[in-house]
């Protein structure tokens, strides 16, 4: 199988009248798979939707090159740029998009008409793409009158009715409630297997991300983070922030003096723990709640217990470690009285270099935008 | 909890405040627009013998098949027509070329097409009269000189003079609409016609202009019923060549009776046919775009993308600027010279300028002062009255909710779809000792009365969009704190909409500072308005110093507008 979706060198740069010059996508170079899902992760102004739209047609590059389907459609250097209408994409909104002064099936055949299609095959067409989408029976009604669920239902079967080859879903299920959100997701993968096409799904929503993708990139900030799958994303984030954003998390900031490890500003008593061969002297070793080992045996980190919290599926302790808070979570058969003293153990953490100020700052500012 | 308070509960409303306003909203009603629209229907179709009243349709039919008044219905219609028309066209044109495409400079040329808007078109009518007149127009006067033409290019006085002056006053109904409607709809919509393979044009035709078409009816209707019931523009470009519009020609029927009652019937009588004209313009506008509304499309705030113009944007630009000119620039400039003219018909150099008018006008009497000090007065009682009338009735209607709130509704709303000039007729029919003997007839209150039933609907319509959005949890979170009915209203609901009212009265004081149609019938000798003094001024023929008191009007209202800008920005609440 071959790269449907091609970025090289990918750059776009807004000028804003506030904060000057804004790197918005930077350098950005991903293949997507045919067939694949492709999600773009990452909290907002991290530049997924604007990665989005100019793969779409509607941003203009500044620096870099797209290929659709083995098809140039965007070039800086070769001054090229295929308009959104000549791509043959389906594309799904958040705000679903759906045309208040049409009825169903006006909106869903509203492709196949630009087309010029005739009409009995747009009949078929548009029975088939209402039937996959759970809307057969609701052709005359106006979307006014439907629900959340049924109106991206109907964005569904609108983008999916010319039989696209690659699928553009820009926070598509981020207006319905979480009942109607994990369903969808079921039903989008559905369409996806009987229409065969690529998907490109951006959301902010990692659990969302999880499960949906076969491959996902991380991005912050205007800068890819990491591309891997689901499962490699989450055992090995990249950095603090990927670790961070997928999962739960909790961090110590750590020193490391005479090949032994301590908790920064706290050297009375050392964490045991192997030290990668790569270590600068300050560190941030990152792990999550659940794999870490709370014990009352005598081996490991002595301290004890400084806030517990019962969560419904399991219990979370607050664990100070040196003057840090460790956030742990144990299933409930473990338990342990507030200030009882216990004992910590890390399980193969990942190693992270110490935090970057500046990086915290300019996100703050992005935000702002 | 006593037996009182159980009855409050369950809707069987002891005398309480609400049952209180409600009645004062309805006695109010009654006196201010029901009497004076029920006293021209009955006046048009019966006639008094002696001390008996009896049933007379002659009259009425009599007007109705005058070949007189039949013209005068045929302009109004043909003007209304094809000022709705060419309005919204132009409107929807500059809306969308501002709203969506890139275009240069959109603040600046934002700013100045509103600019019509706040201009009170009969003076727009009285500078073209000056510049395209066939007898001594100084447009056309230069433009015969220099083509070495054998007669003047261009007359004003005609009907397509009046549909091209209205037509640059009233178009902003549209292009407001629009251009807000436009601001709140969601880029994704069309974003997403281009996906499935529409082309820009094709997107523009399918999905934007028929999105609009709620915000276009909506102008296109202001514009209908506001030209068919306007006065000043027909009035001043039409008279000299004869040609009248119904409006037009209630206020000739008047004007002639001198006070002769049967002249006021006839005057009456014409009104109704004028009504009716409006009514089945409404009914009309209906039919034709009664297909499917639906509300204005939320969605995430997003910078819609612009529509690269290409080669067309310089051409269209300049368009843009050569209609702003036409439409806003000349007009202001030639009222602007004229002030300073020595007299009408001089070339305009500046050794014919002069300050004289302006002193003329302002210090050597002839009642200027007292028609600002009138103008004043009535503007600013009316704004006072209204604004809160206005929010009594819009919180009888919004809030309570007592039986019969849709006449309620109706009754205030009623005034805002008669034409002033109906209104003035009915008001004289009703406060000339019409009823219980009250005679207000020559006094300045004749005019402060037609103004509160004209403005009215102004307030009322703010304020019930400021009361909806203030939400019943605030007023119940005041009485779970303790707080009585009376209080709650006092200390939360007031305070909250207090902004709006404001506004409301802003929205009335600015339009009747300018106000001709109703004060032209019911000024008296010493109770001129300084609309009617500017207008008098012109018919006697002293046209340059209707000129400077004009300048001043404008002044005055572009002074008023600021400072309504300065206090309005920037307020808390709803």
């Amino acid at each position: 199988m071959g790269d449907q979706i091609v970025l090289r060198n990918v750059t776009k740069r807004f000028s804003t009248k506030t904060m000057g010059d804004i790197v918005a996508v930077d350098n950005f170079n991903i293949n997507v798979k045919e067939g694949e899902c492709f999600s773009f992760l990452g909290p907002s102004g991290c530049g997924k939707s604007t990665t989005l739209r100019m793969i779409a047609g509607f941003e203009d590059l500044s620096e870099g090159e797209i290929e659709l389907c083995g098809q140039l459609v965007s070039s800086k250097s070769k001054n090229l740029y295929v308009p959104p209408e000549k791509r043959g994409l389906g594309m799904v909104f958040q705000a679903f998009a759906v045309w208040p002064h049409m009825n169903v099936f006006e909106n869903v055949a509203f492709p196949l008409r630009i087309q010029k299609v005739n009409n009995m095959d747009i009949n078929q067409k548009v029975a088939e793409a209402l039937k996959h989408t759970s809307l057969t029976g609701l052709e005359k009604v106006y979307p006014s009158e439907l629900s959340g669920g049924q109106q991206q239902r109907i964005a569904l079967a609108r983008a999916i009715v010319t039989n696209p080859k690659v699928m553009l879903l820009d926070e598509p299920l981020s207006n319905l409630d979480p009942k109607l959100r994990e369903s969808m997701r079921f039903e989008i993968k559905a369409l996806q297997r009987k229409f065969n096409f690529t998907i490109i799904f951006v959301t902010h929503d990692q659990s969302e991300a999880m499960a949906i993708s076969d491959r996902m990139m991380v991005c912050d900030m205007g800068k890819i983070m990491q591309i891997d799958t689901p499962e490699n994303l989450y055992n090995k984030p990249v950095n603090r922030f990927v670790h961070n954003f997928l999962g739960e998390s909790t961090f110590v900031e750590v020193v490391i003096k005479d090949g032994k490890v301590y908790p920064k500003g706290h050297m009375d008593q050392n964490i045991n723990i192997n030290i990668p061969s790569n270590a600068s002297n300050e560190m941030v070793i990152a792990t999550r709640p659940n794999e870490i080992s709370l014990t009352k045996e005598t081996d490991g980190f002595k301290t004890h217990i400084e806030k517990r919290t019962f969560l419904t599926d399991r219990t979370e302790y607050l664990v100070p470690i040196g003057g840090q808070l460790l956030k742990v979570q144990t299933p409930h058969r473990i338990r342990f009285e507030q200030n009882e003293e216990c004992f910590i153990k890390f399980v193969e953490p990942m190693w992270y270099e110490a935090d970057d100020k500046e990086a915290e700052k300019e996100r703050h500012k992005r935000q702002l935008i | 909890m006593g037996n009182k308070d159980y009855a409050i509960l369950d809707g069987k409303k002891a005398i309480s405040v609400d049952k209180l306003i409600t009645l004062i909203s309805f006695i109010l009603l009654l006196i201010i627009v029901v009497i004076p629209i029920f006293m021209i229907v009955f006046n048009t179709f019966f006639s008094q013998t002696g001390n008996t009243w009896k049933f007379e349709l002659s009259m009425f039919i009599r007007q109705m098949t005058d070949t007189k008044n039949l013209a005068a219905m045929w302009n109004t219609i043909v003007i209304a027509f094809f000022a709705t028309i060419f309005g919204t066209i132009m409107g929807v044109f500059y809306a969308w070329l501002l709203g969506r495409s890139d275009i240069p400079a959109k603040g600046l040329m934002r700013a100045l097409f509103n600019i019509p808007y706040m201009f009170p078109p009969f003076l727009g009518a009285m500078a073209w009269d000056m510049l395209l007149n066939s007898r001594s127009g100084y447009l056309n006067r230069f433009l015969m000189q220099t083509f070495n033409l054998s007669k003047m290019p261009f007359e004003i006085n005609s009907v397509w003079g009046i549909i091209f002056v209205e037509v640059s006053y009233f178009f902003p109904f549209v292009f407001m609409q629009v251009v807000s409607s436009l601001e709140r709809m969601d880029p994704t919509l069309e974003e997403c016609a281009r996906i499935a393979g529409a082309s820009q044009g094709t997107v523009i035709r399918k999905i934007t202009l028929p999105l609009m078409k709620p915000a276009i009816s909506a102008g296109a209707l202001l514009i209908l019923t506001s030209s068919l019931a306007h006065f000043g523009v027909p009035s001043i470009l039409g008279y000299a060549k004869r040609i009248y519009t119904l409006p037009t020609r209630i206020y000739a029927i008047i004007y002639n009776a001198g006070g002769n009652f049967q002249g006021i019937r006839e005057g009456a009588a014409l009104s109704v046919m004028l009504v009716i004209v409006v009514s089945l313009a409404l009914v009309l506008q209906n039919i034709i775009l009664s297909s499917g509304s639906y509300d204005i499309i939320k969605g995430k705030s997003m910078r819609p993308t612009l529509i690269k113009l290409r080669g067309a944007k310089i051409p269209l630009f300049i368009l843009s600027i050569f209609t702003l000119i036409l439409i806003v620039v000349v007009p202001l400039v030639m009222i602007v010279l004229m002030s300073f003219l020595k007299a009408y018909g001089l070339p305009l150099s500046v050794s014919n300028f002069t300050f004289e008018q302006y002193e003329r006008v302002l210090f050597r009497g002839g009642g200027t002062v007292d028609a600002i000090k009138n103008s004043l007065f009535v503007s600013v009682t009316a704004g006072i009255v209204c604004m809160f009338l206005g929010t009594l009735i819009a919180y009888v209607v919004q809030k309570i909710k007592p039986k019969g709130k849709g006449a309620l509704e109706v009754l205030s709303m009623l005034p805002y779809a008669i034409p002033g000039t109906v209104l003035s007729i009915g008001v004289i029919l009703a406060w000339s000792g019409g009823i219980f003997g009250i005679n207000l007839y020559n006094t300045i209150w004749i005019i402060l009365v037609a103004y509160l039933a004209r403005y009215l609907s102004f307030s009322m319509k703010t304020s019930s969009a400021a009361l909806l959005q203030v939400n019943n949890s605030l007023e119940e979170a005041a009485r779970a704190c303790g707080a009585s009915h009376s209080e709650s209203l006092s200390d939360i609901t007031l305070p909250l909409i207090r902004p709006a009212m404001v506004s409301g009265f802003f929205l009335i004081f600015l339009p009747a500072m300018r106000e001709v149609t109703t004060s032209i019938l019911l000024y008296g000798p010493y109770t001129r308005t300084l609309g009617v003094q500017i207008y008098s001024l012109r018919e006697a023929g002293m046209i340059p110093q209707a000129a400077a008191l004009a300048t001043v009007t404008i002044g005055l209202i572009v002074v008023l507008n600021t400072i309504v800008n300065q206090i309005t920005k920037d307020r808390k609440g709803v």
